[in-house]
């Protein structure tokens, strides 16, 4: 995979990233192996009784999941080491079978000291169109010059 | 009814240690396959820390736990996560954190009821003394549902 991430001159504000690939057919899989690399093993996320027993159809994705997901697609864009801020709020459950779809919308170029920074609006969207996770992103990103 | 006084309480400190092997397999399950992750100072992925679930502080550090602020921890959930990096992760590094209620607000909800926003701010410090990350939870409770 290209890892060349992008510089400060290739973007403006208003630009929208639209073409990232999707995530297709998440599954329980995923969120097992992310609540034993997390440390975060709430039933919720792997036990349908107890899911199903409170009401909900399905376990469902931890939000810190997704939150994880979406920071690769940051820094597989930014650059790693180059995050300065990254925020986000869950709004939607994931659930197994769904695909989800990260979007990213530069809001702002400005100096921040001797740095070239970006501020940015991410969103993760599952293929019925309910928003699952909007983010916020602050980075430095290196100049060609 | 969440009494905004809990607003400066210090919460539990920990403190975690950065292993490499745990940095690959967080790398893995956010699908990450960045190879600067599997390789000897690995970088921590932005939300890395949120593995010092592992690294439990045995008796809690002295500081307060959610249930005694008065929250009712059956209505309270997570609603977002904000971080600021300030300086570098690696693997190797030993991390101790500290962490503080930094604020309490409330907001009416779409369907009634009052929800109450609690932020956690989590300052971690490597073994050098440097801090070099905040971490703020937030969490919401939600009032008794006016079905």
């Amino acid at each position: 995979m290209d890892r060349v991430n992008v510089h400060f001159e290739d973007l403006q504000e208003g630009d929208e990233i639209t073409d990232w690939a999707p995530i297709e057919k998440i599954s329980r899989s995923h969120f097992v192996r992310y609540a034993g690399a997390s440390g975060d093993f709430n039933p919720m996320h792997h036990d349908d009784t107890v899911a199903q027993g409170v009401g909900y159809p399905s376990v469902f994705g931890h939000g810190m999941f997704s939150a994880g997901v979406l920071s690769h697609y940051v820094t597989d864009w930014v650059g790693v080491g180059n995050v300065r801020k990254f925020g986000v709020s869950f709004r939607g459950q994931l659930y197994p079978g769904a695909t989800l779809t990260f979007t990213a919308k530069v809001t702002k170029k400005y100096k921040e000291g001797d740095e070239n920074r970006i501020d940015a609006t991410l969103q993760g969207v599952d293929d019925k169109g309910t928003v699952i996770i909007n983010g916020t992103l602050t980075a430095a990103l290196p100049s060609r010059g | 009814m969440v009494d905004k006084s809990i607003v400066g309480t210090e919460m539990g400190g920990g403190s975690m240690v950065v292993e490499r092997g745990k940095i690959m397999e967080f790398a893995r399950a956010i699908l990450d396959e960045n190879p600067v992750y599997f390789q000897e100072d690995a970088p921590a992925p932005p939300t890395f820390t949120m593995a010092s679930a592992h690294w439990p502080s045995g008796t809690g550090g002295g500081g307060a736990k959610l249930a005694d602020l008065g929250l009712d921890l059956l209505r309270v959930l997570h609603a977002g996560q904000e971080y600021e990096y300030l300086g570098e992760i690696k693997a190797g590094d030993s991390l101790t954190s500290r962490a503080v209620i930094s604020e309490v607000s409330e907001k009416e909800g779409k369907r009634g009821g009052t929800m109450t926003f609690i932020t956690s701010e989590t300052t971690f410090t490597n073994q050098r003394g440097e801090d070099v990350l905040k971490a703020r939870t937030i969490l919401v409770q939600t009032s008794k549902a006016a079905s």
